[in-house]
């Protein structure tokens, strides 16, 4: 026998089922009353600096339909590259910009719409320079763990080509699933859950 | 415990045994919705080991007591009043201080107040169904509310979830995001859910299920349920070897 290593098992996930907008996006259901907004709807203000650029998601299941019950949060550096939160080393970020936003879906055409600022770079793991992204997490009803992923920007395919994440996906032909084409100020993003089209999701 | 330097060693790798399949049948909705190939790793960078924080001064004064934080003024909701508490700690059991958690759940008749729930259970004019608190120094959270009940679901012809909470934490960093639900000890639905049995391991679903606590129930007032939360570990910045820059 060794020494126990004692450590603890995280807890386990569960779905956060067709109603996590009560919890989440309480306004957004009409459960007024209880907090002034739902946390993460604006992430920017009239003094954040950058470009202002539109994020567009849609979340596609399997059959090819649109989802209506997801909920995605999404987390980025600001303009200059530096993530606002404690665990940045690099300097302070923009404080007005939060880099965190949640949003659920039009309830029509499952449109999720997020109004931020194009992200500067942020370093890999071994200081080369990544290519501008925006982190992802989606849940929803019949999803066990939340799906972790990244969207790139269209308009920086040099920064792409030499990016360290996506260098080294093995099927290079899945690379695009993780690229935003970009109209005027606006990135779509679909991301396919299954299928043909599966996105790329992480495990980091 | 203090937490006065910022942590930067990188996350635990997730066990994708312990946590429950995205393919898992039984529970119908993930057939369609499960991601048919494998996820791809890479060590964290900055993008995953920071994430949001939020100060104490986000919280009103009732987000977290259920039982009147949608109720008119001199009600509150009905149903068995309980106060749920604990801890979140990490993996290497330490716990993880100003973060924050959020909750969710039906009315005691197990009715959600939610345009899309059609069960016939009333809904309760004095109950929304959600709250929210950060956790102090050591780690503590703790909430008031009524105990949801039981409902039926289309999945089978015949399911009903068990009485449960939803949880949502943040951690420190963004891929420490955990969503949850807890359930109530002694409740015999939770081993018929399949939900709750999409989950592999019988201990990672006990890890689910909140202990009646007779000692911190509050005479002629609330009972209480024990429920802590372990999110992702992560290793000593002693260990990391990295190059400048990052």
């Amino acid at each position: 026998m060794v020494q126990s290593l004692t450590r603890l098992k995280e807890t386990a996930s569960q779905t956060a089922g067709p109603y996590v907008h009560i919890g989440l996006t309480p306004n957004y259901c009409d459960i007024g009353g209880i907090y002034p907004e739902d946390l993460g709807v604006r992430m920017v203000n009239e003094k954040t600096r950058g470009e202002r650029v539109t994020y567009k998601m849609r979340v596609i299941d399997g059959t090819g339909s649109v989802i209506k019950d997801a909920l995605i949060e999404i987390w980025q550096a600001d303009a200059d590259g530096l993530y606002n939160s404690p665990s940045e080393p690099r300097g302070k970020a923009d404080p007005n910009f939060t880099g965190w936003g949640r949003q659920a879906s039009d309830p029509e055409t499952g449109v999720f719409t997020f109004g931020s600022v194009k992200p500067g770079r942020v370093p890999f793991t071994d200081g080369r320079p990544q290519a501008p992204h925006v982190s992802l997490w989606i849940v929803a009803r019949g999803i066990n763990l939340g799906l972790q992923t990244r969207m790139y920007f269209g308009d920086e395919a040099e920064a792409n080509a030499a990016d360290p994440v996506l260098t080294r996906l093995e099927h290079q032909n899945r690379v695009p699933t993780l690229i935003a084409p970009r109209t005027g100020d606006t990135y779509n993003f679909d991301i396919y859950l299954q299928g043909d089209k599966e996105t790329v999701f992480f495990d980091v | 415990m203090k937490n006065e330097r910022p942590e930067t060693g990188g996350f635990f790798q997730r066990d994708r045994s312990w946590h429950p399949p995205a393919f898992a049948p039984g529970y119908k909705s993930t057939v369609v919705r499960s991601p048919q190939r494998a996820p791809i790793s890479f060590g964290n960078t900055l993008s995953e080991l920071t994430g949001p924080t939020f100060g104490h001064s986000l919280l009103g004064p009732l987000d977290n007591d259920l039982t009147v934080n949608f109720a008119k003024p001199g009600e509150s909701a009905i149903g068995p009043r309980i106060i749920v508490y604990g801890r979140v700690l990490d993996e290497n059991a330490r716990p993880v201080p100003n973060v924050l958690v959020e909750f969710w759940q039906a009315n005691a008749g197990g009715r959600y107040r939610h345009k899309k729930d059609g069960y016939l259970a009333p809904l309760d004019p004095n109950f929304g169904g959600c709250g929210r608190t950060i956790t102090d120094e050591d780690g503590n959270y703790w909430f008031r509310t009524v105990q949801p009940g039981a409902y039926p679901w289309p999945n089978g012809i015949n399911d009903w979830r068990p009485a449960h909470i939803h949880f949502a934490i943040f951690g420190h960093g963004f891929v420490q995001r955990l969503i949850t639900q807890m359930y109530f000890e002694g409740d015999p639905m939770i081993w018929k859910c399949p939900i709750v049995r999409t989950i592999p391991d019988k201990k990672a679903i006990e890890g689910l299920i909140a202990a009646l606590d007779m000692e911190s129930t509050v005479p002629m007032d609330s009972r209480a349920y024990k429920f802590d939360i372990v999110l992702r570990g992560r290793r000593s910045t002693l260990f990391e070897n990295k190059l400048e820059g990052n």
